[in-house]
């Protein structure tokens, strides 16, 4: 009882210096992250649910709807499968340049939205390495959904990967290890070891990877050419509409990204919850 | 750990897609950035490339860029650190609800954060009026450019930080307790020596981002040329002139330079962890992102 006392003693800070903090870091959760989250949705509904409504029927939201949901379709699943082709390589096998390689995959992390998207206009715009060849044959990549793909998959590249490697790495081989000497085919141990094992952390990447997907800004800004109703995803509508002066149609449309955020926070939350529950149920077996 | 003969398959096809996708997504557009500059026919000679870089409007920019963001890190840094403390060590109410609020800037699209701070930042703003009153201009200001760059940086020191705080002993700040250390005594010699390689983590990664970031910034800076004109609009700018030789030249500055900064971080982070590498055993596993 007594070392119990003493413990609590060290641990606490003085009381004017709890409070303190606790205020402090309270406001700052409040006035950077509660209050323009709930900006979002009274600027949107400030002229009511008609002219929500409204805004968000419009031809250009909904042709901006539906492209974010198109490129982020095309995306996701490419996305995820480099995922778990790198994490498999990379945390299944020892081999040189490894830690080269894990570095290189988080390379677009240090890369701004503007250079990606700039990369792929020296690449395919009209004065790019390509940009003859492609008029030549017709083909438009920079000012169109293409190059709104490619910039994506550039800047989403690490999400999943980064979910899986340390996850994979942490598991260990021994359970694969297992299955193939009790006769289970490559195939048959991945779906039935390895998947199960992760499905939660791969989740959690594919969940981050489709949030970041579809709303990336800076690199889709610069490849799109900002078109309306052709080559403007949700978030540009955004920065349309706010420029026209539209605050309405633009905080309209940005409730329905923030909804995407609350969303990948919440299962977020979920996912990393589950993924504990798995590896803490695994760990007394495994010792 | 060794595991010579491993039996697992599939090696060779996992690992050359994963090469082959690298470089067709990521390596061989990134590396444009820099034969575009170095190709004999460029666009670029070494002249130019000063040319563009000695120009006062590009160099304001870059001074704002690197300010604000740098400004910025600090500021999240300590509020940063004082939320991990929090949500780590005290009992609070709704925590759960306040941890997986942290990570709204991740989660949140750049364009959208950006247009919310600068209504609620602008002089007729929420918190732009009462600011105003006072005398403080925020949006459409540089201070503009470090609140919105504050927000962005946020959960990159929080996440960084909070893992460490959670592994920490706390049988040496009793052990130093019961010999009679006093908290702030405790703070410094035992709790800041062993946050410190994760806190200048979450600050690398946090300045990084913001020198970096452009959705979130110009809707809130003004964009006013030598004022509150930050480089990646800068180089948006260049582009829609078609001035490809300009963007070109001003990507590859910002990218070298930032390569720089983490590498020297990284630097001191690795001095770091060798001088005190038992007590720094957890933090493995966070300093990974930096290049």
């Amino acid at each position: 009882m007594n070392t119990h006392k003493l413990t609590k003693v060290a641990l606490n800070d003085p009381v004017w210096v709890r409070y303190s903090l606790i205020a402090v870091s309270l406001a700052t959760i409040g006035l950077f992250l509660l209050l323009p989250l709930v900006t979002i949705f009274i600027e949107a509904f400030a002229k009511g649910w008609q002219k929500y409504a409204t805004e968000l029927s419009d031809p250009n939201a909904l042709a901006a709807i539906r492209l974010t949901l198109w490129v982020a379709f095309l995306c996701v699943p490419l996305t995820t499968v480099f995922g778990l082709a790198s994490a498999w390589a990379i945390a299944r096998f020892e081999f040189r340049g490894k830690s080269l390689l894990t570095t290189l995959i988080d390379l677009p992390f240090s890369v701004s939205p503007v250079t990606a998207g700039l990369i792929f206009v020296l690449l395919f715009g009209a004065q790019g390495w390509f940009g003859e060849w492609l008029r030549d044959h017709d083909i438009k990549i920079i000012f169109a959904t293409t190059g709104i793909v490619l910039a994506t998959l550039f800047i989403t590249c690490p999400f999943v990967a980064r979910e899986l490697i340390p996850l994979m790495q942490e598991m260990g081989n021994e359970e694969e290890e297992a299955a193939l000497s009790l006769g289970a085919s490559g195939w048959t141990t991945f779906w039935r070891v390895t998947l199960p094992n992760i499905k939660w952390g791969l989740l959690y990447g594919v969940v981050l990877c489709n949030a970041r997907a579809m709303g990336e800004f800076g690199a889709v800004s610069v490849v799109s050419g900002h078109i309306q109703g052709l080559t403007n995803t949700l978030p540009l509508h955004v920065e349309n509409t706010y420029n026209e002066y539209n605050a309405v149609g633009a905080f309209a449309a940005a409730s329905l990204l923030t909804v995407l955020a609350v969303v990948t926070l919440v299962l977020k939350s979920f996912l990393e919850w589950q993924q504990q529950r798995d590896s803490d149920s695994r760990a007394p077996s495994e010792h | 750990m060794v595991n010579k003969t491993n039996i697992l398959p599939g090696f060779k096809p996992a690992l050359g897609f994963t090469l082959l996708y690298l470089a067709l997504v990521v390596l061989i557009p990134l590396s444009t950035l820099v034969f575009k500059t170095l190709a004999p026919d460029s666009l670029l000679t070494w002249q130019g490339y000063l040319d563009i870089i000695s120009n006062e409007r590009v160099q304001a920019a870059f001074r704002v860029s690197f300010l604000a963001a740098l400004l910025a890190a600090a500021i999240a840094l300590v509020l940063g650190f004082v939320i991990a403390w929090t949500l780590v060590r005290y009992s609070l109410p709704a925590k759960r609800f306040f941890d997986a609020i942290i990570d709204l800037p991740f989660a949140l699209p750049t364009a959208v954060a950006g247009i919310v701070l600068a209504s609620l930042y602008a002089p007729n703003g929420l918190i732009g009026k009462p600011l105003t009153e006072l005398g403080f201009k925020v949006a459409f200001t540089p201070a503009g450019i470090v609140v919105a760059l504050i927000f962005i940086g946020l959960p990159f020191v929080v996440r960084t930080i909070e893992p460490v705080l959670q592994e920490l002993d706390t049988s040496m700040e009793e052990a130093a307790s019961s010999m009679g250390a006093s908290r702030w005594q405790i703070f410094q010699r035992i709790i800041f020596p062993n946050v410190f390689p994760a806190a200048l983590t979450g600050f690398a990664m946090a300045f990084a981002r913001g020198v970096g970031e452009y959705g979130s910034v110009i809707f809130i800076a003004g964009n006013m040329p030598y004022v509150s004109e930050i480089v990646p609009l800068l180089i948006i700018t260049k582009l829609e002139q078609y001035d490809y030789a300009g963007a070109t030249a001003l990507a590859l500055t910002m990218l070298l330079v930032s390569f720089a900064l983490l590498l020297i971080i990284n630097v001191v982070q690795m001095l770091l962890r060798r001088r005190t590498s038992e007590m720094l055993a957890p933090l493995a596993s966070v300093v990974a992102i930096t290049p």
